[in-house]
């Protein structure tokens, strides 16, 4: 395994501890924001240059333009049918079956949700959709429509009671029925969780095999991650708590093309399926979406960009922060030059970044982010979940074990904070732009 | 005054040919049933009994009569049930005590009444679920007792290929077997609503204990099932003690038959097998013709611990257990029924203990000689088959399993 060529790559930086990028953690120290994961040492800059920082002339707009603004979403049906991965069920392919291609529609996410829900529905008579106040149009209004198109027999509410709603959701795909679940928001998953990991994870391997029948398939939905004003639970992350589930697959959707070929994937997946929804996406994120009925397959990853110096992975809500992060890393604006040091300052060509958005977190993709690492050298994971027990550091370990040999610095990760979501210091908790362009910036300078 | 007065005589007379009603109404006496007609001299001709008019209490509605019928033949079959499934369950604690059985194993003897009973009120169209006490069930809703001992013993002959063990066992009709305490519920309720979502003409059996009953699910599940009029009988089978702690020190109300709030319920004698026969008829017909679900409390009795490392004697005397062995027994209540009725003598009897003796000592055999699950077994099933990850990890570092 130990290759000889990277340990010699590695050999200096063995002893060497570069001071890293303080300078640039204290730019825009005046909105109010630490960027530094570790709190014992984000007052104290390493190299002392704490006085040379200035404030930032830039805008946070600027900085941080909308989510919708994205170069994730793609605008015109020619990106959007580009889409690696697509599947569509009728086994035509991109040209269709009539031989003209396909039809693209824009879309926001919950409008791909429910489009996916709806083709499932009607594809498919022993399917169900049910949840607390989904009749109507649900929260988010995922299942706006669907009751008075299928009827209440298949599309209707539950009471407020989660735990009963995942042993149901079970009960009834395990007799064959195409069960689709959603928590109201990802953080009353919780009462669930017993029945999720306990019933719905084991049940095919107690059984032997024998259940769910065939056709039996149970799908949980359910909206996750930070709007900037949740608080303690409406603003939760929950994905790392199934990491331990084998069993069950868990995927996290970061756009509309997304959410519905993920999710129609989730509902034809005899294996039960959390898929979360990072629910600040819902409106703001807008795309051409094919309208015909497609799957994208659960368990790779989608590398968003491709790069030799780093590889960064990111899924849901931070995917946008991350890729606003490299995009300004890549071309940085003359307040944040001053900030970088040397090598990754102009007119020195800028760092080549690979940004992978993870998808699927159990079971976590971790050959495929060993590989990327073997040939980069560098890893920084972020997500809005804090650290402790967080898909980041089961990736770090797994991938450090794995490719020790190759890295080139530790491994970086940017992530909420170990504490409650709090109302007042949401934006606080969330990994933004400055944190990720920090993180990546000393990593690369490690 | 003389209204009040005339109310208490009424009471007074009413109660008076029942003084056993003063503690709670319900008889648990397993051979308290009675002959009504004559004993046919056919096998499979009906003959009329009727049960002991205390073997059902009822809570918002009319308790089940107490007349029913059965037949020589189908008594025989209960009986030959009965001491078959005692029979393996005192193997599965010679096999544990072995240490061929490992982990956990929770035995159902004394409450044979309840399993085989059941089964000869339904069909193979109806479902059931219960709880981790799950060995009989598996065996009378078409599994087999090799089956059921191998998986107790981890083999691949087991019905769930040795994987899941004693709490995990599954049929086409019965689903397991849940470890985690009331789980299984809330699964019955899904279970049911399939089947009336596809106009079935059947039911599903949702069982637990009493330990369970209090468990926040078990209402989840009552109040989904009443609000859609779902077809779930949820079953609670009060063996007195939830692990090892009696009903009375951990239910505010421990008549569980009235805990379904809206939904009726009945309490049934679970020792004497015909009680629980009519019991689940009266259930079967309630859910099917559409009156929603039904809570039905079976009281019955364990003589063993909870599990098998539970002697069972610390949280009760060694007397109580004694006493309802020698008086409640069901398949001794059952064995006198046979004899009083002249249905089979006392020889015919025995050679039917010693065939499912032998029965059991055959299935014991053979699933010993079934061989542990092979490797493969460790990375199959986790996922369906064809939506597994590309590969999983082994037991050592360089191990690894890939999926085609």
């Amino acid at each position: 395994m130990r290759s000889p060529t990277a340990s010699c790559l590695r050999g200096p930086a063995l002893y060497s501890r570069r001071p890293s990028s303080a300078p640039l953690r204290l730019a825009l120290q005046h909105r109010f924001k630490s960027s530094v994961d570790d709190p014992s040492t984000s007052q104290v800059p390493r190299d002392g240059t704490r006085a040379r920082a200035t404030p930032s002339h830039h805008s946070a707009q600027e900085l941080e333009p909308s989510l919708g603004n994205s170069n994730l979403l793609k605008r015109t049906p020619e990106e959007a049918l580009a889409t690696k991965g697509l599947v569509f069920a009728d086994g035509h392919g991109l040209k269709g079956p009539t031989g003209k291609g396909r039809e693209t529609r824009q879309m926001n996410l919950h409008q791909a949700v429910r489009d996916a829900m709806r083709t499932a529905l009607t594809s498919n008579p022993k399917s169900f959709i049910f949840g607390e106040d989904v009749k109507a149009h649900g929260v988010f209004r995922c299942t706006q429509g669907l009751a008075e198109e299928f009827g209440q027999k298949r599309v209707f509410n539950t009471p407020l009671t989660e735990q009963g709603i995942a042993g149901f959701g079970i009960g009834l795909a395990s007799v064959g029925s195409t069960a689709i679940a959603e928590i109201q928001f990802g953080d009353y998953i919780f009462p669930a969780f017993d029945q999720l990991v306990n019933e719905a994870a084991k049940q095919h391997y107690a059984s032997g095999g024998s259940y769910p029948l065939p056709g039996g398939s149970f799908t949980v939905r359910a909206p996750v991650m930070s709007v900037g004003h949740g608080g303690l639970y409406h603003s939760q992350s929950p994905e790392g708590f199934f990491l331990g589930a084998a069993g069950l697959k868990v995927a996290v959707v970061s756009t509309p093309i997304q959410a519905k070929g993920l999710l129609l994937a989730a509902i034809r997946d005899p294996t039960p399926t959390i898929i979360f929804e990072p629910k600040v996406l819902y409106r703001a994120a807008v795309e051409q979406v094919p309208v015909d009925d497609y799957t994208l397959p659960l368990g790779p990853t989608d590398e968003v960009r491709p790069g030799t110096d780093l590889t960064v992975v990111s899924y849901g809500t931070p995917l946008y922060t991350t890729l606003r992060a490299i995009e300004l890393l890549s071309n940085p604006p003359p307040a944040l030059v001053q900030f970088l040091p040397e090598k990754l300052r102009p007119p020195n060509p800028a760092p080549s970044i690979q940004l992978i958005d993870l998808r699927t977190i159990n079971p976590l993709p971790i050959g495929e982010i060993t590989e990327a690492v073997r040939k980069t050298g560098r890893l920084v994971i972020v997500h809005e979940a804090g650290k402790s027990g967080s898909v980041g550091n089961n990736l770090a370990g797994e991938v450090g074990r794995r490719a020790f040999d190759y890295l080139e610095a530790p491994i970086g990760l940017a992530a909420g904070w170990d504490v409650p979501v709090p109302l007042a210091y949401e934006k606080f908790y969330q990994p933004d732009v400055i944190r990720v362009f920090d993180k990546l910036v000393e990593t690369l300078s490690y | 005054m003389l209204p009040t007065l005339r109310a208490t005589s009424l009471r007074a007379v009413r109660s008076a040919p029942r003084a056993r009603a003063l503690v709670r109404g319900l008889q648990t006496d397993a051979d308290k049933s009675e002959l009504t007609g004559h004993v046919p001299d056919k096998h499979d001709e009906p003959f009329s009994i009727r049960l002991h008019d205390d073997s059902f209490q009822s809570y918002k509605c009319d308790a089940p009569s107490t007349e029913i019928s059965v037949t020589k033949g189908e008594l025989l079959h209960m009986y030959d049930q009965m001491t078959t499934m005692r029979r393996m369950e005192q193997a599965a604690d010679a096999l544990y005590k072995a240490k061929l059985i490992r982990g956990f194993c929770h035995l159902a003897i004394g409450q044979e009444a309840v399993s085989v009973g059941m089964e000869h009120a339904i069909t193979e169209s109806d479902r059931v679920i219960t709880s981790y006490r799950c060995h009989t069930f598996a065996v009378l809703r078409g599994g087999s007792i090799k089956g059921v001992l191998a998986e107790l013993m981890g083999r691949e002959a087991g019905m769930s290929r040795g994987k899941g063990g004693s709490m995990h066992i599954f049929t086409p009709s019965f689903f397991g077997g849940n470890g985690i305490v009331g789980a299984q519920v809330p699964l019955g309720a899904g279970i049911a609503f399939a089947q009336k979502y596809l106009k079935q003409p059947a039911c599903t059996f949702a069982l637990y204990g009493d330990g369970a009953s209090n468990q926040g699910q078990v209402f989840e599940a009552y109040n989904m099932a009443k609000l859609w009029n779902i077809p779930c009988v949820f079953v609670c089978e009060n063996n007195k003690y939830g692990m090892g702690t009696s009903a009375e020190r951990s239910s505010m109300n421990t008549q569980y038959y009235t805990r379904g709030d809206q939904i009726a319920g009945i309490q049934v004698n679970g020792m004497d097998i015909l009680a629980v026969k009519k019991a689940c008829e009266f259930a079967k017909e309630w859910t099917v013709s559409g009156k929603g679900p039904l809570v039905v409390e079976f009281v019955t009795y364990r003589y063993g611990g909870h599990s098998m490392s539970d002697p069972g004697t610390t949280y009760r005397t060694r007397d109580e257990v004694q006493q309802m062995r020698s008086t409640h027994d069901p398949i001794a209540g059952l064995k006198k029924y046979i004899l009083d009725w002249g249905v089979a003598d006392e020889s015919a009897l025995k050679a039917m203990d010693k065939k499912a003796k032998e029965e059991i000592a055959q299935a014991v055999e053979e699933a010993k000689q079934s061989p542990m699950p092979g490797l493969h077994e460790f990375w199959t099933d986790i996922y369906y088959a064809g939506s597994e990850p590309k590969r999983m990890r082994g037991r050592v570092k360089d191990e690894f399993h890939d999926y085609n």
